[in-house]
């Protein structure tokens, strides 16, 4: 549910990401396997997505599911209609301290795609009162740890604090939502760590690749179609004053949300708020336009060739996301099918194809119902073992997502998957990251943290039958999109110079 | 696929941090040792209905030779893969039906295996059944056997292709020559293959013995629940006496530096030297000095250098890896391959230059002010107690470890971080691998 397919500020935010994560990461599957996820996790976008839903299998149902605290949330709005969540999590002496913003590349247009994710970066060059590069020296010398991260959605900066630093938190967070000083000299070398993040993350990584390729062939029109990391030629010709327009544009207390997590007080962290961000000003906001997809009427397929050793397939059906969480049917029926599928090491996908035919050496199914785009998609992957074709794989995933139109699931199938929703439930009240994150994407995306109470009750309600029925109606070749990867020979890898002699 | 040595990298950053984990006062951990001699550590905790256990043994990659390279990790991951009777269908499914987390690691020197299930009875009960099981009678089936290795080799055959692989591999051999050390944790295609069963079953009698098993528990339990269940997993542990000691590292006698040739539009470069061990008496002036030089993130030495001042690279970081012997001291960097001969002539001078000068009084209190004010955060889950307690149990650091770690760090003054680094790290003997750049500008 709560995706990651975010770009990260950095590198090492990632490191830190992940120490965060391992605590699921690493119970989830055994160690060889758990290295192919966390290499899934680093990668952008799409990719990231899928690694949310396998990787973060227990979260993506435990994030809507309720948490123990939630008689202890509280929200408020301030005047200049920035909205406050605090949670109370009274465990350890820590706090976690989250803005989102209402911003991501869902509302770039085309010549300037990547420019959320090169303002979330800039974000950290400086405000009037704050020098370029201090930001983070500030919160370090604090204790804390702060990074940032870019999605299709929304823009997000966090700290994580001994409790009694927030105060330091929520005064830089404030200030740099106005007060941002966005020069040129500062634009011209964080626009090259862009373009050096976009090839670590795309250029020379072939599933990178294949995901960018796909996106913008499932989706033609609507935004989701193009990469967050931004085009290079738009990354080449962005300036200082594109991402100066988007800073204008986008941030302001109307267009945020504070998620704060931890051994805090409610009242305190409003009055927090209050004092610091109660100052700024609303502004006006652009209108968003919906944009909508239009209905796909043919099978479409991409092919892209780039260097490694194994082929790859990529699949995608358009389905609907939520939009009215009482009233919707099909996206819970979903989230447990991508379950039944691929929720854990025993379901269709791994134990069909990998452990069984042994066709595949690696396969995945996925699907986010949180979009604020309002459009979204189920994901089927795989890698073919040695001597297999993409061709091949392609074509046995087909036949257990037949299997599954024609005679539908078990109840023990549905059954275990709801039993992993239980269990992953108490699982995630370990982290008050995630549960942070849960409910910022929730209400930047145009839901309720709310809906965390009723998620629960509107799985455990899903029937085999309703299962079945979403994979006969959604799971259509006419509404299907295939990206497979091509892999090309590497010449020459031999090393030269000369190691030591021990 | 599954090796994937910039993975790799990262996961030992972060048990680099995890090793430097501090104590928060209150933080009772209860050791004691099993009937068997196996020891446990405890920390007790009833806040979430949630136990987890983790069981590690000295069965990681360094005990593999080098013609059967691979096959500690595939030992490991084989036990999960059936046992007692259980086929690996029965224990995903079983497992997924109670809600139960079955996960672990292998890195250089350690096998894990980690549990996170409910603590109601039902759910606990049998978790902890098939866990046993797991780690008590592995049956190794042959028709599971060949089916991992083929995906074993598929990652391996992938990783070759892959910069971030192809470097970490080369880096790791040119540094540790012929110690186990140098061997990769997912093994070599040859070795792979020549891998059978009974490899298995004796890897895992002479590694996986009771006599010096650390099991670490946590979470909602008693004392006298978590001595059952300490008592119960090391009952049925192999009778072997402990493993030897790993060999000595021996150090580089001079510089080297290879290039392997890559299409990647970025260059991927790894240098290093034999860093430090677990307990080392450098551990906290070279800990602390490496947060100011590469390990503090966007305030380090090398990330201001490199990325803030000059834009040259995304990311730019350093670390060291404290295992049972010397274990890697890593600076890294990715950078369009047309500038990875200015990258990294500014990397060798500022490591340089830190290493022949030191740091600041400022730069040393600003180090200090995050590692100890960042303490609370280190232990703030389950999760993250238990791997301390593996860890403080796996490597023998006395139990008051995280209680002293505030003091120690506070304690390093600017001259034992340049005597340490002077003294440990020869930037005139380096070892770096360039994968991906064009031939070096003479």
């Amino acid at each position: 549910m709560t995706k990651v397919q975010n770009l990260s500020r950095s590198f090492t935010s990632i490191i830190f990401f992940l120490e965060l994560k391992s605590e699921y990461l690493c119970q989830i599957k055994v160690s060889l396997v758990c290295m192919s996820l966390l290499k899934r996790l680093l990668r952008p976008s799409l990719e990231f997505r899928r690694v949310s839903l396998k990787t973060f299998k227990w979260w993506a149902f435990l994030a809507f599911f309720p948490m123990l605290a939630s008689a202890e949330t509280k929200e408020f709005k301030l005047e200049n209609g920035l909205k406050i969540v605090v949670q109370e999590d009274h465990r350890s002496p820590v706090v976690v301290s989250q803005v989102w913003y209402r911003a991501g590349s869902l509302d770039e247009v085309n010549g300037k795609t990547g420019v959320a994710h090169v303002l979330e970066h800039m974000m950290f060059k400086g405000t009037k009162e704050i020098k370029a590069g201090q930001f983070s020296r500030l919160v370090a010398a604090a204790g804390g740890k702060e990074n940032a991260f870019t999605s299709q959605d929304y823009t997000t900066y966090f700290q994580q604090l001994e409790k009694s630093q927030l105060p330091l938190s929520i005064k830089l967070e404030a200030d740099r939502m106005v007060n941002l000083n966005l020069t040129d000299e500062e634009f011209a070398k964080e626009i090259k760590v862009v373009m050096e993040e976009r090839r670590w993350r795309t250029e020379d990584k072939p599933q990178s690749k294949v995901n960018e390729q796909f996106k913008s062939t499932i989706y033609h029109v609507h935004p989701y179609s193009r990469p967050i990391v931004g085009w290079m030629n738009d990354l080449e010709n962005m300036t200082a004053e594109d991402a100066r327009e988007w800073y204008k544009k986008w941030y302001a207390p109307n267009n945020a949300t504070l998620v704060v997590v931890g051994d805090v007080k409610a009242e305190e962290v409003l009055k927090l708020a209050k004092q610091y961000f109660g100052p700024l000003k609303a502004r006006s906001l652009p209108d968003r336009k919906p944009q909508v997809e239009p209905a796909q009427t043919g099978e479409r397929r991409v092919v892209v060739k780039a260097q490694a050793k194994l082929p790859y397939v990529l699949m995608g059906f358009h389905v609907p996301p939520l939009n009215d969480a009482d009233k919707d049917v099909d996206p819970y029926a979903l989230e447990i099918l991508a379950g039944v599928l691929n929720g854990n090491a025993s379901a269709r996908l791994n134990q069909n194809l990998v452990r069984q035919s042994q066709i595949a050496v690696d396969v995945d199914a996925g699907y986010d119902m949180i979009q604020r785009g309002r459009e979204t998609i189920f994901v089927l992957d795989g890698t073919p073992s040695e001597g297999k074709t993409a061709a091949e794989l392609e074509a046995a995933i087909l036949q257990e997502v037949e299997k599954i139109k024609t005679s539908g699931i078990t109840e023990e199938e549905l059954l275990r998957v709801k039993a992993q929703v239980i269990a992953a439930d108490v699982y995630q009240r370990d982290s008050m990251f995630y549960q942070a994150m849960q409910i910022g994407q929730l209400e930047t995306t145009g839901f309720s943290w709310k809906i965390l109470q009723s998620y629960p009750a509107k799985l455990q309600a899903v029937t085999a039958e309703q299962v079945q029925a979403v994979a006969k109606k959604y799971f259509v070749k006419d509404n299907m999109t295939v990206a497979t990867l091509d892999p090309q020979p590497i010449t020459d890898t031999t090393p030269k110079g000369k190691p030591h002699v021990h | 696929m599954f090796t994937n040595s910039l993975i790799r990298g990262l996961c030992l950053s972060i048990i680099t941090l995890a090793i430097t984990t501090s104590a928060q006062a209150g933080l009772n951990i209860q050791q004691w040792k099993t009937s068997h001699g196996s020891e446990v550590y405890f920390v007790e905790n009833h806040d979430l209905p949630i136990v987890d256990v983790s069981t590690n043994f000295y069965a990681g990659s360094a005990r593999d030779e080098k013609a059967k390279s691979g096959l500690a990790g595939i030992t490991r991951y084989m036990m999960t893969l059936g046992a007692g009777g259980l086929t690996d269908q029965d224990i995903s499914k079983q497992m997924a039906d109670i809600g139960a987390n079955l996960g672990g690691s292998l890195d250089a020197d350690r096998a894990s295996f980690k549990l996170r299930t409910l603590s109601s009875s039902r759910e606990q009960t049998k978790a902890l059944e098939i866990y046993t099981k797991i780690l008590q009678k592995p049956d190794f089936p042959d028709a599971v056997l060949s089916r991992e290795k083929s995906r074993i080799i598929a990652g391996l055959k992938e990783s070759a292709t892959q910069p971030e692989s192809i470097s970490s591999k080369a880096f790791a051999k040119a540094l540790f020559g012929n110690h186990p050390y140098a061997l990769d944790e997912d093994g070599e295609v040859d070795t792979v293959t020549a891998i059978g069963r009974e490899d298995l079953q004796k890897f895992y009698t002479q590694h996986y013995g009771a006599q010096g098993a650390v099991i670490a528990l946590m979470g909602d339990m008693s004392r006298a629940e978590a001595e059952r269940i300490a008592e119960s997993i090391s009952a049925g542990l192999p009778k072997t006496a402990l493993p030897p000691a790993l060999p000595a590292v021996t150090y580089p006698t001079s510089a080297s530096e290879q290039r392997i040739a890559h299409p990647a539009t970025q260059a991927h470069i790894l240098l290093g030297y034999p860093g430090i061990k677990r307990g080392d008496v450098d551990f906290f002036p070279l800990y602390v000095g490496n947060y100011i030089l590469g390990g503090g993130g966007f305030v380090s030495r090398l990330t201001e250098e490199v990325r803030e001042k000059r834009g040259l690279v995304y990311s730019v970081y350093s670390y060291f890896m404290p295992t049972a012997e010397i274990g890697q001291f890593q600076v890294g960097l990715q950078t369009k391959r047309e500038q990875a001969d200015e990258a990294l002539k500014l990397v060798r001078e500022t490591l340089n230059k830190f290493v022949a000068g030191g740091v600041t009084e400022a730069e040393l209190k600003a180090a200090k002010q995050n590692i100890v004010g960042g303490f609370p955060m280190r232990i703030d889950s389950n999760a993250k107690i238990l791997d301390y307690l593996a860890m403080i149990g796996f490597y023998k650091l006395p139990l008051t470890y995280l209680d002293t770690f505030n003091d120690e760090v506070s304690k390093v003054t600017t001259a034992q971080i340049k005597d340490a680094f002077n003294r440990r790290i020869k930037t005139d003997k380096m070892v770096t691998v360039i994968v991906g750049a064009d031939e070096a500008k003479q």
